[in-house]
């Protein structure tokens, strides 16, 4: 590597670090997207034309169609589809992480002995295996994102026995690799690896409920930003190790952010299968029947409130009611009332799910808030209108210590004068648990699509 | 054959209350039964015969025909001689039906024993538990909280002053100051409403865990020196000992000679009202003082209360009346007939115009009174009571208090201990790991640093973007397929390298461009 590569692709981490830390507002997060592009830019161009670089008659063609590619899935990706891109997006870095490895393998480039070719072929061997897993487990978060697999854990007899006879056979083949990197044993010891983190990756996620697909996201980023690592080790390449580097921490704090949020341990969110427990959960107390509303009647509520707080989740997505709903906001806001949004950390299917969509319908971002930010304000609120949310809105979390979800923090919107729930049925929530807000004697239930009532909502308010 | 739910008048003078209103005999006729009411029934509580009849209801002038085709009597007071006819109401039903009022039936056992002669169901409106599941039905509840509010109208039509301070070109008027005694749901209403006309309120409760929600209503909670929680079963207070009276007592005393208004509504359930206010008292407070007893049906907390009445005693005048509620009656037939239709709601669960009386439901066992040739009453005492729920929140203060110290204990030892094993491994990495690799590690150590930094300052609102900014800046991969696609022979790594390139490249334009798409769409008011 020369001189002026080396200085090119420190400029270009030096921009990515700029990128991240412009995202730190809303004010500045448009330029931080500019930094990153310039970072990507400025190393891309920078390797093409060293001398490394010789033969482009794969080069230009790959990168064009790529581009194409990409270009085109940005487009016509619906906002609520948000976190399947993000999925599949991981498993190509995940795809790449692997490829590299392999052909390093193939062809390496610089011969290494001793210590240093231990070192080398245990960095290449993880890149692949990162790789691998980060690429198998993206496709299953994607197919439960989209619906195309089922949302439920797969519970495996002995599953945590299988991820580790998974990982000490890794170790073992990793052990062999390293002693006898060469001749066609080790392209077998290889091979295998790579089935069995792929394996490993496909069963991390599937054992993961379609609830906690926020967590496994961040997690999958977080995987695809230490498989870049890897293979930055492997090339010796700083600036693969340290966008790498970034994107493994910055994933790793999203995922630890998100547990937090739903009071479960990081550690075995890292080893998968977690958010099974209470799978089966036994409803030993009886509610009796919640209030029912009709569409005239959660208007007049609406219409007389002075203060309204909006609790959106999973549903409002589901439903693509955002439009709508910011509509309703718009009208509501133009009669003189105090319109606000209350975000929880988990709602939706991605960190910050929620305040993309309502972004995407035009709701100013300052009357978004975050759980902390407004939990003390709902008790001087009157109206609270909760679409299409559950179990990020259930009392039991604070009331009921015995509850799955005990201790999870929670919108507390069962401390407002009023609080309307809009949701299509009784079910229960994704932690499978009833919830008594819905029987509250402040609470009332309006039944049917979060899209239709709100828009019966928008007709019916003066 | 639905049931027929018959509305009479009235038998009691000046209740003004009716336990249906338009709004709800639609609902209760969609549950399929028949609702019939007397003519001019809903009068005093402004609800016209025509409204009735719009909703669904049947209007009956003939007196006699109405109890002989009831199924279900629903009034608001216990049986009496009708007004019209004079006659004893349940002489004038037939055997076998069920009866809806209150009843007391702590206090008239004798009515029971009437019900049970003639055969009938009775539901006590008054005896439903005091859970958070029967709230929607908690006729005590709606009740005591139009009686607090009414009190303080009361009060303020007998008090010859503001209630607010002013200062005018004509002098300054101080503002009135006001006790509240019982910090129930009467109380707290109270409390709300002379605050919110700008008096100076302060309440007692023997109860400490109603603190809060009496600050929350803007009031100021008064306390004695003697520790004992009065908390009893079903969020009512019990009888304290002796030592605690007197100093309540001392208390009350001492306010009875600053404040202008008292309002008292301390009851334990089942006992006569216990004698808070002193004839003493009402003589230390200053002539115009008012007094409000809301315990007056049961006895009243002062000792100078006359029934009914308002009663000048030392220039204090003591307001008696036992029916606050029914003094606002329209907003109390409303709020009552809502309870009523959420009761009936509760024992019609098939929807198909019957009463399901299932003794086994907490709920229905507690109200129901009479049932099947039975005297049911007094049901089994609440599953959840208040009192070992502020026992837990006692305890759980000291708990949480205890955590977090242990908490930094242990973690400040783990964090020991993980700097330990992280200097031992990086050591120990140092004596065998080439230069070339000290001089990587090194950059990806201090880049995880940078980043751990960098992210936690990232607003909740932009994590979807800056995934999504993240995950195409890890498109950068595509570096290690750039440098591999050239130099080798192999046709086999070309391929490798090119695919990796394009899968690289869709991540790279792809997450770019749909972060951008995203950031545009954030915007501030007015933007």
């Amino acid at each position: 590597m020369n001189g002026t590569l080396s200085m090119a692709y420190l400029l270009a981490g030096v921009f990515f670090i700029l990128s991240l830390g412009s995202l730190s507002s809303q004010e500045t997060a448009r330029k931080g997207n500019t930094y990153g592009i310039i970072g990507m830019a400025i190393a891309i161009i920078a390797t093409i034309v060293s001398p490394a670089v010789t033969v482009y008659s794969v080069l230009v063609p790959a990168m064009i169609i790529g581009s194409a590619i990409g270009l085109w899935l940005a487009v016509r990706v619906e906002m609520t589809a948000m976190p399947q891109l993000v999925a599949m997006l991981h498993s190509f870095v995940g795809l790449a992480a692997v490829l590299i490895g392999w052909s390093g393998y193939l062809a390496p480039s610089i011969q290494h002995s001793g210590a240093e070719a231990a070192i080398h072929n245990t960095e290449l061997y993880l890149g692949i295996f990162i790789g691998a897993i980060t690429l198998t487990g993206s496709w299953i978060a994607w197919g439960k994102l989209q619906g195309k697999i089922s949302g439920k854990p797969l519970i495996l007899p002995f599953r945590h026995g299988l991820n580790t006879l998974a990982i000490t056979a890794s170790v073992v083949l990793l052990v062999c690799f390293v002693m006898s990197p060469l001749g066609t044993g080790a392209v077998f010891m290889l091979i295998a690896m790579t089935i069995i983190a792929g394996l490993l990756g496909i069963h991390l996620v599937a054992a993961i409920g379609g609830a906690d697909m926020p967590v496994v996201v961040s997690m999958l980023n977080s995987y695809s930003g230490w498989a870049a690592a890897a293979t930055g080790f492997m090339l010796g390449n700083d600036l693969l190790i340290i966008t790498g580097a970034l994107v493994g921490s910055s994933g790793a704090i999203l995922s630890y952010i998100m547990c937090r949020a739903m009071n479960r341990s990081f550690i075995s969110v890292i080893l998968g299968g977690f958010g099974s427990a209470g799978g089966e959960v036994v409803e030993d107390e009886e509610y009796g029947e919640p209030i029912t509303l009709t569409h005239d009647e959660a208007a007049r509520y609406l219409n007389d409130a002075d203060s309204i707080v909006i609790t959106p989740g999973f549903g409002m997505a589901v439903a693509s009611a955002q439009q709508i709903v910011a509509e309703l906001t718009d009208k509501l806001r133009k009669q003189g009332k105090l319109v606000r949004f209350a975000i929880h950390p988990v709602a939706g299917r991605l960190p910050g799910h929620m305040n993309v969509l309502l972004a995407e319908a035009n709701v100013p971002y300052d009357i978004v808030l975050e759980m902390d930010e407004i939990n003390g304000d709902l008790a001087n609120t009157d109206v609270v209108m909760v679409i299409g949310a559950n179990d990020i809105v259930n009392p039991d979390a604070i009331e009921k210590p015995s509850s799955p979800i005990a201790g999870m923090p929670v919108l507390e919107v069962w401390k407002a004068q009023k609080c309307i729930v809009l949701k299509r049925s009784m079910a229960t929530g994704y932690a499978g648990v009833q919830n008594p807000l819905f029987f509250k004697s402040n609470s009332a239930m309006l039944f049917g699509d979060a899209k239709e009532s709100v828009q019966a909502l928008v007709n019916k308010i003066t | 054959m639905p049931l027929n739910i018959a509305v009479p008048t009235n038998t009691t003078p000046n209740e003004t209350r009716t336990p249906v209103s338009p709004s709800t005999v639609k609902a209760l006729s969609q549950l399929g039964f028949n609702i019939t009411v007397e003519s001019g029934a809903g009068l005093d509580s402004q609800f016209s015969d025509d409204e009735f009849r719009d909703k669904g209801a049947t209007i009956e002038t003939d007196v006699a025909k109405l109890y002989n085709d009831a199924d279900v009597l629903l009034k608001i007071d216990a049986p009496g001689r009708h007004p019209k006819t004079g006659q004893d109401e349940l002489s004038m039903l037939p055997k076998g039906k069920t009866w809806i009022s209150f009843l007391a039936p702590a206090q008239h056992p004798e009515t029971l024993k009437r019900f049970n002669d003639h055969e009938m169901s009775a539901i006590a409106l008054d005896a439903i538990p005091r859970i958070s599941r029967a709230q929607k039905m908690d006729t005590l509840s709606s009740m005591a909280n139009i009686a607090g509010y009414r009190a303080v109208i009361e009060a303020a039509h007998n008090f010859g002053r503001f209630f607010t301070g002013q200062i005018t070109a004509a002098g300054k008027i101080p503002p009135a100051k006001v006790l509240i005694i019982g910090a129930g749901v009467a109380g707290l209403s109270a409390i709300g409403a002379a605050k919110s006309l700008g008096a100076i309120v302060r309440a007692f409760d023997t109860r400490a865990e109603v603190k809060e929600q009496v600050e929350s209503m803007g009031g100021e909670f008064l306390t004695v020196e003697i520790e004992e929680d009065g908390a009893g079963t079903g969020g009512y207070a019990k009888q304290m000992s002796q030592a605690f009276i007197d100093a309540e007592m001392a208390l009350f005393m001492e306010q009875a000679k600053e404040v202008d208004i008292i309002i008292t509504t301390a009851l334990i359930p089942g006992k006569p009202a216990p004698k808070l206010i002193t004839e003493d008292m009402v003589k230390a407070m200053k002539p115009g003082s008012v007094i409000v007893d809301l315990a007056s049906p049961n006895g009243g907390n002062c000792e100078c209360t006359v029934k009914d009445q308002i009663h000048s005693v030392h220039n204090v005048k003591i307001i008696g009346y036992t029916n606050l509620a029914a003094r606002s009656a329209n907003l109390a037939s409303t709020l009552l007939s809502n309870n009523i239709l959420r009761l009936i709601e509760h024992l019609c669960s098939e929807k198909d115009g019957q009463l399901q009386i299932d003794t086994d439901d907490e709920i229905t066992r507690s109200c129901t009174v009479v049932h099947q040739n039975n005297i049911l009453w007094p049901p089994p005492p609440p599953k959840l009571s208040a009192a070992p729920k502020a026992a837990a929140s006692q305890t759980a203060p000291a708990k949480e208090a205890a955590l977090p110290i242990k908490i930094t204990k242990t973690s400040a030892k783990a964090i020991i201990v993980y700097w330990l094993i992280a200097a031992a491994a990086m050591l120990a990495l140092g004596k065998v790991a080439p230069p070339d690799f000290m001089g990587h590690f090194t950059v990806f150590v201090l880049a995880i640093f940078v980043g751990w930094q960098l992210i936690w300052n990232v607003s909740h609102a932009l994590h979807t973007p800056l995934m999504s900014v993240t995950n195409a800046i890890s498109g950068i991969v595509v570096v290690g397929s750039l440098l591999q696609v050239s130099g080798s022979g192999s046709s086999l790594v070309t391929g490798l390298a090119g695919l990796g390139i394009l899968v690289a490249t869709i991540n790279i334009t792809g997450g770019f461009f749909v972060t951008r798409r995203m950031l545009n769409m954030f915007r501030r008011e007015g933007e």
